[in-house]
C-alpha cells in the first residue's frame, strides 16, 4: 500500500509495507464497523413523537454483549497486529545481517557527510573517500551504517529504504540497510535541527557494481573530480544562500 | 455576564479579576483560552499558507523565513496545548463545572483558585512577549530537544527559548495549583447524598486529568530547571561532552507528553458523555465500564512514553515493550468508544448544535484512535515516524479533543454562563463549517506523510521525493481546509458575542438536563445555590420508567 | 474574602480539606523530587568518576544539617500537639523555634557552598556538582518557603487563629526533612 505513495528500495522496505496493509486492513474494518454503528444507532433513534427512551443501564447481559464480544475481537486484532510488528522490528532494528560494507554518516547543522572505504576497502586508511550530500551504494549490498550527530539531534532519514535512524551527539548508532533497486533517492533530516533542516536534504545513489566501480575510480582520483560537476560546495553555498535569505 | 452584584462594594476590577469566584475564574481561563487559540490559529495560517505556497508572501505576515517558519511551528503546539486546550478544557469547564455539579458554593480554596488564574495569565503574557524579544520566539519544537533548545548557538533563538522553558514552567505550577484544588473540592465538597458514582462524568474526568497531570509533570519542572541552567549558567545536563545526556530530556519530556495527551482527553469525553445522555435522553450505558476503563487508561498510559523515542537511538529492545503496553492502551479506551456508541442504542436523539459536536468527536476521534496503531506497532513506525502522517494522526485526536469538545461544551454550557441561548441555526453553521473542512485538512495529510513528508520543513524543494506536483496539490488542498475552516470560525464568534446581548433569555433548565447546574437560576448568582441541594440519584436517569417527565434531576426527593 | 466558603467546611472523605490539600501538594512535590533524584541515581551509576567528586562535599556540616532539621521537625510535633490543645501561644513559640531550624540549616549550607565555591565548584563543574546544586539548592527554596509559611502561621496561630493550619504546615515540614534525608546519604556518603 505504502508502494502506491513511495517507491521502495531496499529489502525492509516491503517487510514494513505489509505490515502497513495489515493493519491499515484490520483497523480500517473495525473503523467502518464503529462508524456504521455510530451513525446507524444516530438515524435510528432520533427523536420520533411518541417513541420514549428504552431505560437501559448497560449492565443487561443481552445488550452488554454488543460492546464485549467485539472488543475481544479487537483485542484479537490487536495481537494479530502486535505479533508482525515485532517481528518486523526485530528484523531491521535488533538483527545483524552479515555485513559486506560500512559507512560512516555524519549529521551536523545542515548537511549530511559519509566517510566509505576507498579502493583498499578498509576504513580510517588514506584513500577514504568523503562526500557531502551524496552518498553512493551499490545495489544488493548489505552496508552497516555507523551514525554520529556533530551537533544537535538529528535523523537520518531515507524514505524509500524506509530507513530512518536518530542521530545523537556523542554516541554512534549503527544499524544496516541493502539497497534492491538501482535509482537517486531522498536522504531527509527528519528531527528539527535548527533554521536550516529544510535544506538538510542528500542523496543516495544506489548504482551497479560496475557504476559504482566506475564512481570510486573517479572519487578516489582528485584530478578527475575536479572536472566533474562541483557536488558538494554547490549545496553548501546554496544552503548559506538559502539561510540568509 | 452575570448580572447580580453580590457586595455593592466590588469594583470591576474587583469582581472581574481579583474575584475568587469559580465562575468568574472560569470565565477568565475560557476568555484567556480563546484568545491564545486565536494566536494559535493565526499562526496555523502562515505555516499552511507557507507549505502551499512556499516562498511567497503570506498576507497578514509575509515573507516567512525558515527561522520563522521554526518558530510559528514550535509556538503552533505550545500554545494549542498548553494555553488553549489545558485552560479551556481543565481549567474553564473544571472551574465553572465541579463547584455546581457537586452542589456546593465555590471551590474548596477560592483563593488558590484565583492564584493558579494570575500565574497562568503571567505564563501567557511571558509567551506572547517572547515573540518580541531579539531573535524571536524560541523554534526548537514543543518538544524541545536538546541540544538544540540548549544552546542558543544552534537553535538562534536564545532568549525566546529561556523564555519559552519559564511560560511553560509558569504554566505547569498555575496547573499544579488549580489541580489540587480541584481534586480536593471533589473529593470533599459534594453535597449530602451524592456517592462516588452519582458524580456526573466530566467532574470525574476532569479529577482524573488533574491527577495525571500532578503525577506527570514534576519530573519535567525539574527537567526544565536543568535545561533553563543549561541555556543560561552553563551545566551540562543534556549535553553528551560534558557527561549529561540528551535522551534524558527525551524521557522527561515524554514521561509527561503522553499521559498529558490524556489528561486534555479526558476532560473532552466527560463533556461528550453529558452531551451525549442529555440529547439522545440515555443513561449512560455501562457508568461504572467506563469508569474503570479510564482508570485503566490513566494508569497504562504511564508505561507507554518512549513510543515517541522508538528511533530516537533508546535500546532497540525496549521498543517492544513500548509497542506492547501501546497497543494495551488501545484496549480500555476502544472500549469506552463502543460503551458511547451503545449509549445512543434506545435513545430519542436530538440533534441541537451541541449533540453534533458530540457525535461528531466520537466519530472523529475514532480515526484518530486507529491511525495510532499505525505509529504504535514499532515496526511501521520506523517508516512513519515524524512523518506528516504523525501530524494527521494527533490532530485528529487534539482537535476533537480542543475544537469539538470544547464547542459542544460551550454549545451546550452557554445559556448557564451567559443566561442567554446561542443561535442553534448559526450553530450548525459553524458545525458543519468546522467539521467538514477539519476532514479536508488532514486527511491529504495522512497521504503526504505515507509519501515521506518529514515534519517541520518550512520547504521540500530540495527533495525530489517530496517535491513531487501531486504532493503539492495536497499541501495545497490542506491549505485550503485551514482557510474554509478558519473563516467558519467568524460565525462562532459573531454567535457567542452577539448572543451575548440578543440571545433568548435561558430559563433554568433549557435542555431538560439532570445534573445539579441546571436547578439554579442561569446565570447562577454568587454562591450559586439559594439552598444547597441533596442528592437521591445517579446524574444520568433519563426515560425512567413509570415517570411522567424523561429525565429526573438529581436532587428531586422519590 | 473574609467569609469561608461552605465548600470549604464540607469534609465527605472525612479528612479535613486542608489536610488533604496538604496531602496533594506534598504527593506532586514527591514526584517532582523523585523524578529528580531518580535521574541523579541513574546518571550517578553510570559515571563512576562522580564518586572522586563527591569527596568534597563535607560530610560532618551535611550530618550536622540532617539533626538540625530532625530537631526542628521534633519542635512541629510539639507545635502540632499545643494546636491540638487549642493553646495557640505555645504552638507559635514551637512554629517559631522550627522555623529557626530552618533558618540555622539554611545557615550552615550558606557556610557548605560558600567553602566549596571558594574551591572552585560551581554549578558548571561537572555532572555531580551541577546535579549536587540543583539538589541542594531546591531542597534550600522549600525550606526557605516552608520558614516563611511557618512564620505566617504561626502569627496567627499566636492570636488562636487557624489553629488547622499549624497541622499542615508541620507536614509539610516533615516533608522537607524527608527530602533531605534521602539527599544527604546520596550526596554525601555515596561516594
Amino acid at each position: 500500500m505504502l508502494e502506491r505513495y513511495l517507491t521502495g528500495a531496499s529489502t525492509y522496505a516491503h517487510s514494513i509495507d505489509h505490515l502497513f496493509l495489515l493493519i491499515a486492513a484490520l483497523v480500517g474494518f473495525w473503523l467502518i464497523v464503529a462508524e456504521i454503528a455510530l451513525f446507524w444507532l444516530s438515524f435510528k433513534f432520533r427523536r420520533k413523537q411518541g417513541r420514549p427512551t428504552q431505560y437501559v443501564t448497560g449492565e443487561e447481559k443481552h445488550l452488554a454483549r454488543w460492546v464485549t464480544i467485539p472488543h475481544l475481537l479487537v483485542i484479537v486484532c490487536d495481537i494479530v497486529i502486535l505479533v508482525p510488528a515485532l517481528i518486523v522490528w526485530f528484523n531491521i532494528k535488533q538483527t545483524n545481517p552479515p555485513i559486506e560494507q560500512t559507512v560512516r554518516v555524519f549529521g551536523q547543522q545542515w548537511a549530511w557527510s559519509f566517510q566509505q572505504p576507498g579502493p583498499d576497502g578498509i576504513l580510517d586508511t588514506a584513500d577514504d573517500i568523503r562526500t557531502v550530500g551524496e552518498l553512493h551504494v551499490t545495489v544488493n549490498t548489505t552496508y552497516r551504517f555507523e551514525l554520529r550527530s556533530r551537533d544537535v539531534v538529528h535523523s537520518f532519514a531515507v524514505p524509500s529504504f524506509r530507513l530512518k535512524q536518530d542521530a545523537l551527539p556523542g554516541r554512534t548508532i549503527s544499524g544496516w540497510f541493502r539497497p534492491n533497486r538501482v535509482g537517486t533517492y531522498d536522504i531527509q533530516c527528519t528531527q528539527i535541527c535548527g533554521i536550516g533542516h529544510a535544506l538538510m536534504a542528500g542523496r543516495v545513489i544506489v548504482e551497479t557494481p560496475q557504476e559504482h566501480a566506475a564512481w570510486l575510480i573517479r572519487a578516489s582520483n582528485p584530478a578527475l573530480a575536479e572536472r566533474e560537476s562541483p557536488p558538494a560546495s554547490a549545496t553548501g553555498a546554496s544552503i548559506v544562500a538559502e539561510v540568509r535569505r | 455576564m452575570s448580572t447580580q452584584v453580590p457586595h455593592a462594594e466590588q469594583g470591576i476590577f474587583q469582581k472581574y479579576f481579583w474575584s475568587t469566584d469559580h465562575k468568574i475564574i472560569a470565565m477568565q481561563y475560557l476568555f484567556t483560552g480563546m484568545a491564545m487559540g486565536l494566536i494559535g490559529g493565526y499562526l496555523a495560517y502562515v505555516f499552511r499558507m507557507q507549505l502551499a505556497f512556499p516562498g511567497h508572501s503570506v498576507p497578514g505576515f509575509g515573507i516567512v523565513t525558515p527561522g520563522e517558519y521554526n518558530t510559528v511551528v514550535t509556538m503552533h503546539g505550545s500554545i494549542m496545548i498548553f494555553w488553549v486546550a489545558m485552560p479551556v478544557l481543565i481549567a474553564a469547564f473544571g472551574n465553572f463545572l465541579i463547584p455546581l455539579m457537586i452542589g456546593c458554593d465555590d471551590m474548596a480554596f477560592p483563593r488558590i483558585n484565583r492564584l493558579s488564574y494570575q500565574i497562568f495569565l503571567l505564563s501567557a503574557v511571558v509567551l506572547v512577549a517572547s515573540f518580541l524579544v531579539k531573535g524571536g520566539a524560541f523554534g526548537g519544537a514543543w518538544t524541545s530537544y536538546p541540544p538544540l533548545s540548549a544552546s542558543g548557538a544552534y537553535n538562534l533563538t536564545p532568549l525566546g527559548a529561556s523564555l519559552w522553558l519559564v511560560a511553560v514552567a509558569l504554566e505547569f505550577v498555575a496547573f499544579l495549583l488549580g489541580g489540587v484544588n480541584f481534586i480536593v473540592t471533589a473529593m470533599n465538597s459534594r453535597a449530602p447524598g451524592m456517592t462516588m458514582y452519582d458524580i456526573p462524568m466530566v467532574v470525574w474526568m476532569i479529577v482524573l486529568a488533574s491527577i495525571m497531570f500532578m503525577a506527570s509533570v514534576g519530573p519535567l519542572i525539574a527537567g526544565a530547571v536543568m535545561l533553563l541552567f543549561d541555556q543560561t549558567l552553563k551545566t551540562g545536563f543534556y549535553d553528551p561532552a560534558r557527561g549529561g545526556d540528551p535522551l534524558l530530556w527525551q524521557h522527561l519530556f515524554w514521561f509527561f507528553g503522553h499521559p498529558e495527551v490524556y489528561v486534555v482527553l479526558l476532560p473532552a469525553i466527560g463533556i461528550v458523555a453529558e452531551l451525549l445522555t442529555v440529547f439522545a435522553r440515555k443513561k449512560l450505558f455501562g457508568y461504572k465500564t467506563i469508569l474503570y476503563t479510564t482508570w485503566a487508561t490513566v494508569i497504562i498510559s504511564f508505561l507507554v512514553w518512549a513510543h515517541h523515542q522508538f528511533v530516537a537511538g533508546i535500546d532497540p529492545r525496549m521498543a517492544n515493550i513500548f509497542s506492547v503496553t501501546t497497543l494495551l492502551v488501545s484496549v480500555p479506551i476502544t472500549e469506552m468508544v463502543f460503551l458511547y456508541i451503545a449509549t445512543l442504542y434506545g435513545g430519542s436523539i436530538r440533534f441541537h448544535t451541541p449533540m453534533l459536536w458530540a457525535v461528531a468527536f466520537v466519530a472523529e476521534f475514532m480515526i484518530g484512535g486507529v491511525t495510532g496503531i499505525f505509529l504504535g506497532a514499532s515496526g511501521t513506525d520506523i517508516y512513519l515516524h515524524d512523518t506528516y502522517f504523525v501530524i494527521a494522526h494527533f490532530h485528529y485526536t487534539f482537535v476533537p479533543i480542543a475544537i469539538f469538545s470544547v464547542f459542544g461544551g460551550l454549545t451546550y454550557w452557554y445559556p448557564k454562563m451567559f443566561g442567554r441561548m446561542l443561535n442553534d441555526t448559526l450553530g450548525k453553521v459553524h458545525f458543519w463549517g468546522t467539521a467538514i473542512p477539519f476532514n479536508l485538512i488532514f486527511i491529504p495529510l495522512f497521504i503526504t506523510g505515507a509519501a515521506g513528508d518529514q515534519r517541520r520543513t518550512y520547504n521540500y524543494a530540495l527533495f525530489a521525493e517530496q517535491s513531487r506536483p501531486v504532493l503539492q496539490h495536497l499541501r495545497m488542498f490542506a491549505t485550503f481546509g485551514l482557510l474554509v475552516m478558519l473563516l467558519f470560525q467568524l460565525v462562532f464568534l459573531f454567535n457567542f458575542f452577539w448572543s451575548l446581548r440578543h440571545g433568548r433569555r435561558a430559563e433554568a433548565n433549557p435542555w431538560m438536563a439532570n445534573t445539579l447546574e441546571w436547578t439554579v437560576p442561569s446565570p447562577p448568582p454568587h454562591g450559586n445555590f439559594a439552598k444547597l441541594p441533596t442528592v437521591y440519584r445517579g446524574p444520568y436517569e433519563y426515560g425512567v420508567p413509570g415517570r411522567i417527565d424523561d429525565y429526573w434531576p438529581q436532587d428531586v426527593p422519590n | 474574602m473574609s467569609t469561608r466558603p461552605i465548600s470549604n467546611t464540607r469534609s465527605v472523605t472525612g479528612i479535613p480539606s486542608a489536610r488533604l490539600i496538604t496531602w496533594w501538594v506534598i504527593a506532586s512535590e514527591i514526584v517532582i523530587f523523585g523524578g529528580l533524584l531518580a535521574t541523579y541515581v541513574m546518571h550517578n551509576l553510570g559515571h563512576p568518576e562522580w564518586r572522586a567528586a563527591a569527596m568534597h562535599t563535607n560530610t560532618w556540616l551535611g550530618a550536622l544539617n540532617t539533626f538540625v532539621l530532625l530537631t526542628s521537625s521534633l519542635s512541629a510535633v510539639l507545635a502540632f500537639k499545643a494546636a491540638d490543645t487549642l493553646d495557640g501561644a505555645k504552638a507559635a513559640k514551637f512554629l517559631r523555634l522550627t522555623a529557626l531550624g530552618g533558618t540555622i540549616f539554611l545557615v550552615i549550607k550558606g557556610i557548605e557552598w560558600t567553602r566549596e565555591i571558594h574551591e572552585g565548584f560551581v554549578l558548571s563543574s561537572g555532572g555531580f556538582w551541577s546535579f549536587y546544586y540543583v539538589l541542594t539548592g531546591l531542597h534550600g527554596l522549600h525550606v526557605l518557603a516552608g520558614m516563611i509559611i511557618l512564620l505566617v502561621v504561626a502569627a496567627d496561630a499566636a492570636k488562636n487563629r487557624e489553629l488547622q493550619r499549624v497541622e499542615c504546615i508541620g507536614l509539610y515540614w516533615h516533608f522537607v526533612d524527608i527530602v533531605w534525608i534521602f539527599l544527604f546519604p546520596l550526596l554525601y556518603i555515596a561516594r
